[in-house]
């Protein structure tokens, strides 16, 4: 299966073993993957600072590296529903997928062969739970399930906790990280004195714009805890 | 005038009380889970409740008319006002004609809306607020902070303080049983005073000309049994099509609010008592402009139970008082801008976008796709700083542009070090994040 990796801005300038892990586990699973190497960014950063009307040469860089692609996977819960929300070519709309969300819908994937032996705490980021129902949320009355459990259940030696308040939003939130900077920094110490109180290792999620703001909290607190995207575990041998 | 954030901040500043405020209401939102998820059609009473509101949204003018006409034939006075201005005069005026200075008034939002206090203070109307929540904020002339528990910033501490200075209870008394009993006490005498009583309105069926008020402290019966004019306000998004409907709205409401199965006191007002003079005030101030939005239309489908200021993890942690209007939270800020554009173009921003507003929503507004919308529109309507709109459009080049995108990732990369300033917003409170060598695609070039 051809599919192409879409690597976030701040992934590929800040987080590239987040992108390295995506195209290593994308490839251990059979995929023939392609980098488009002129991608820059899905556009959120403005559009969600009420700047939509700004974002044309972003969509239009976007379809251009992208298109003629029927699976588009990206590592970021947040860029790939603002892509499926808002970007202008219904084709992509509708060939874009979170990197879990493809593994479990269209790979099916049903055994991974990684290990990771410790203790995480699981962070829902919101849009991949609210936005792209990766998993059920605490707000509604419908079944249980979640996409990124089942994949951590394949991996061996994990120990998945999850807080109280098991999807309360992290603060993170875009630009607001900076412009309601006290509400946001406040909401980031609450979720990460929710997973302290389990005792977890590590603070894992689907977005890592939510991991890198709690990253910033953690490391100022002096803590041993880290972080790391889902897929690092996923792919971890 | 504060921004959000910055009264958000003044709020946090108190750690601890902060705290007490977002676990006192999560509690709230906890309850509200509890008794949602022992009915299994609950998502299905939601999703009927957002069709009634729908349908009558759609056909809001046939359904007022009907309700007028019913209304009068049950012989109560029926007003229109276009805008609170025109609100406040017509229950002025139903005031003086009564010769009232004193008149009591249950919980209603949207006098609060219209500031109808202080309007009627200015023409030498003393109002006094019922609810006991309502009571405490009026007595230390605050704005109530949620639209539900409109005194939950405060603890039994303050009350007990505010009671001490305004109705002589014991220093150091903060027993809510006692403090409790001294409001009633306080209360009755003005009950039983009162000529003049005002309610807000739940909701209003335009099949019966009925309309319908919740209360828990049975607050609006005590004032509008004993008055001689009952003054109902309400804005004409709060009607319903037919008394069946109510059955569906009653028991979302209390459930969604504060997780009780149903408010202590439904009462139904039909017509007027023998002697006594009904009116209700219906009003627009704004409304009619809202409805013709497509993407604010059903942020009238509200019912005003505020599940979306406790499940707000912002709401929680900045206090009501920090959105500056009488309907705060996610609700208060997609309905805000609609009134006051440049007034309110902090509010849809006082958000992360999470959506558990919209998941709580018992009529299913998507409340955080419209705080979305009004970015948008605020940006669009010039109101943006110039320093965010400069930022925003050379952002927005640079991600255009491949080229120099990889120049900028690579110079930001180097010179990070340059960001670790108290300047800098995120650097503040948290670390940078540590800037790699190689971008992953420089690494993916050479592999």
């Amino acid at each position: 299966m051809r599919v192409a990796l879409f690597v976030p801005c701040y992934i590929d300038q800040f987080y590239p073993q987040v992108a390295v892990a995506s195209l290593e586990l994308l490839e251990k699973l059979g995929c023939e993957v392609v980098v488009p190497k002129d991608q820059t960014c899905c556009g959120q950063p403005m559009a969600n600072s009420g700047f939509a009307s700004s974002t044309k040469g972003c969509d239009a860089n976007f379809s251009q590296n992208f298109e003629g692609f029927d699976y588009i996977v990206g590592p970021s819960g947040s860029c790939v529903l603002h892509l499926k929300e808002h970007h202008p070519s219904e084709k992509i709309r509708a060939s874009v997928y979170e990197i879990c969300e493809f593994l479990t819908d269209v790979l099916k994937v049903t055994s991974l062969s990684a290990k990771f032996p410790h203790r995480v705490g699981l962070h829902q980021s919101c849009h991949g739970q609210r936005g792209l129902h990766l998993s059920s949320m605490s707000e509604r009355n419908d079944k249980p399930f979640s996409k990124l459990q089942d994949l951590l259940a394949m991996i061996d030696g994990i120990e998945v906790v999850l807080p109280q308040r098991e999807d309360e939003c992290c603060g993170f939130g875009g630009t607001f990280c900076v412009t309601e900077e006290a509400v946001s920094v406040k909401m980031g110490q609450d979720r990460i004195n929710a997973h302290d109180a389990n005792a977890v290792n590590y603070i894992i999620g689907v977005d890592t714009s939510c991991l890198m703001h709690m990253e910033g909290i953690l490391r100022r607190q002096g803590s041993k805890v880290q972080v790391k995207h889902i897929v690092e575990i996923l792919n971890h041998a | 005038m504060l921004s959000h954030a910055e009264a958000s901040e003044n709020f946090i500043a108190d750690a601890a009380r902060t705290d007490w405020h977002d676990e006192t209401l999560w509690l709230v939102r906890e309850k509200r889970d509890k008794v949602s998820k022992v009915l299994p059609e609950w998502e299905a009473l939601r999703e009927h409740a957002s069709q009634i509101k729908d349908h009558t949204l759609a056909n809001l003018g046939e359904y007022l008319q009907a309700f007028e006409a019913k209304a009068q034939a049950n012989g109560i006075t029926v007003h229109w006002a276009a805008d609170a201005a025109e609100h406040n005069a017509i229950v002025h005026e139903i005031i003086a004609a009564q010769g009232s200075k004193i008149l009591v008034k249950s919980k209603s939002m949207l006098t609060e809306e219209c500031h109808l206090n202080d309007y009627l203070v200015s023409k030498g109307i003393e109002v006094i607020d019922t609810d006991l929540g309502e009571r405490i904020v009026q007595f230390r002339n605050e704005a109530p902070s949620h639209i539900v528990l409109p005194a939950i910033h405060l603890k039994k501490e303050d009350v007990g303080e505010t009671f001490h200075q305004f109705l002589g209870t014991p220093k150091g008394n903060k027993d809510p049983q006692f403090l409790t009993e001294a409001a009633r006490q306080h209360l009755r005498g003005h009950f039983l005073a009162s000529e003049v009583a005002i309610t807000g309105v739940n909701f209003a069926i335009a099949e019966t000309g009925e309309f319908v008020v919740c209360t828990n402290e049975g607050n609006a019966d005590m004032g509008a049994h004993l008055a001689k004019v009952h003054i109902a306000c309400m804005g004409i998004e709060k009607i319903i099509p037919k008394r069946a409907d109510l059955a569906v709205f009653l028991r979302l409401l209390a459930r969604s609010a504060t997780g009780q199965l149903i408010t202590t006191y439904s009462s139904h007002f039909h017509q007027p008592r023998e002697g006594q003079e009904m009116h209700i005030v219906l009003i627009d101030n704004g409304r009619t402009r809202q409805l013709a939005d497509p993407k604010y239309k059903n942020s009238l489908k509200c019912i005003r139970c505020a599940a979306c200021f406790n499940t707000c993890p912002v709401y929680r942690r900045s206090g009501g008082h920090s959105y500056h209007q009488p309907v705060a939270g996610p609700i208060g800020s997609i309905l805000a801008p609609n009134i006051d554009k440049k007034a309110n173009v902090d509010l849809p921003f006082a958000s992360t976008l999470c959506g558990s507003c919209s998941n709580v929503c018992p009529v299913k507004i998507n409340i955080h796709e419209q705080l979305w919308f009004w970015r948008q529109d605020l940006m669009a309507a010039g109101l943006a700083p110039a320093a965010k709109s400069i930022g925003m459009k050379l952002m927005a080049f640079v991600l255009s542009n491949p080229a120099i995108y990889r120049l900028g990732g690579s110079l930001i990369r180097r010179f990070s070090g340059v960001l670790n300033t108290r300047l800098n917003p995120w650097y503040k409170q948290r670390e940078m994040p540590v800037a790699p060598k190689e971008s992953f695609q420089e690494w993916y070039k050479k592999r």
